[in-house]
């Protein structure tokens, strides 16, 4: 770093820290994603288009998540109704 | 018992087939019978990368499919003593690899020789899978980059899920991260990925640094493995990883930038 860059804003992130912020973020999500059972996706899928029958939603408006404590584990489906 | 070694990394071009040539090389120079396995079926380059291209008569594949025995197979190397290398075939394509036949033809490895390092193909598919199946050990080759730490990432899930040991539910696959390519002056002006950085994400226990360095290409166009060029930075910083790998306790080495003089750091010069 020269003495002129002392003058310099120094708000923003180096390239490498948004490097870092970015790639923990997705290794996070897939490591997630991994420990998931193989059925989940095409799961997720199939509840979509049973509520989709019903009501009109958007596939972002359904979340399916899996969490695992040490002696069960938890279903969530969380639909975001539509006004 | 032989120790299998696999060195992966998922993305292509990081150095597996430099790294795999290196650490070969450093095993044998320590007295370890060792043998190079490529497992590039289709794209061979560890030939190259040696210096024994023009030496291949059989390959891996006509050993597994018992049209050539091993030892005409094996190319001993003429450099170092101890060090041999089983190169790949050029004209058959991966489903050539059979997880059977890669295994009997470790196993007849693993009677004579003390380390058997699996020098993996890019990507995750067949020729990948079977380069880490049996490994005991596993060398993460990763470039201080978003693309190559993610995939390193992926490699490490299936490593922990698709290999030998895995499947058997044995002690799990040694992992190691070996960092090539590194910058220290771009990792200082902030614009590499650092070694903690890279720790940080993949958390598996760090082999090696190895700076990115001219003595890299020069040792491939005159197919050397960089390690013998122990003048250079790269060269040692591989003798350091090799001796890691066998237990040693060693500070790592060039991870930082030359300190540059007061005049060039007021001006900031390059």
């Amino acid at each position: 770093m020269s003495f002129f860059d002392y003058f310099r804003s120094k708000a923003q992130p180096t390239s490498a820290e948004l490097a870092k912020e970015r790639l923990q973020i997705i290794v996070a999500h897939e490591r997630g994603a991994r420990a998931n059972p193989d059925y989940l996706p095409q799961m997720q899928q199939e509840i979509i288009a049973v509520i989709k029958k019903y009501i009109a939603i958007d596939q972002d408006q359904v979340s399916v998540q899996l969490d695992s404590n040490d002696d069960c584990s938890v279903l969530e489906v969380n639909v975001t109704l539509p006004d | 018992m032989a120790k299998i070694i696999v060195v992966t990394s998922g993305k292509g071009g990081v150095g597996k087939t430099t790294t795999s040539a290196a650490i070969g090389t450093g095993l044998a120079l320590s007295g370890f019978k060792t043998v190079v396995i490529d497992f590039d079926v289709g794209l061979r380059n560890l030939d190259l990368i040696m210096g024994c291209e023009r030496r291949v008569v059989y390959d891996f594949v006509n050993v597994i499919k018992q049209e050539a025995t091993l030892n005409q197979a094996l190319i001993k190397d003429k450099r170092t003593d101890n060090l041999f290398i089983l190169p790949a075939s050029q004209t058959r394509d991966k489903d050539a690899l059979t997880q059977e036949g890669v295994g009997t033809v470790l196993d007849e490895l693993a009677e004579t020789f003390d380390y058997i390092i699996c020098d993996s193909p890019a990507g995750i598919e067949k020729g990948a899978q079977m380069a880490l199946y049996f490994a005991d050990v596993a060398i993460v080759t990763t470039n201080p980059e978003v693309s190559s730490v993610r995939d390193s990432d992926r490699i490490l899930g299936i490593l922990q899920s698709k290999s030998r040991r895995a499947e058997k539910a044995d002690e799990p696959v040694q992992e190691h991260l070996l960092l090539t390519r590194y910058n220290p002056a771009r990792v200082d002006a902030g614009e590499m990925l650092s070694v903690s950085d890279v720790e940080d994400i993949l958390a598996i226990p760090l082999l090696g640094v190895i700076p990115e360095s001219e003595a890299v290409l020069k040792a491939s166009n005159s197919g050397t493995p960089v390690i013998l060029d122990s003048a250079s930075d790269a060269g040692q910083a591989y003798d350091d990883a090799v001796q890691r790998l066998l237990g040693k306790e060693l500070e790592h080495r060039f991870l930082h930038a030359p300190k540059k003089g007061f005049f060039q750091r007021f001006l900031g010069g390059k």
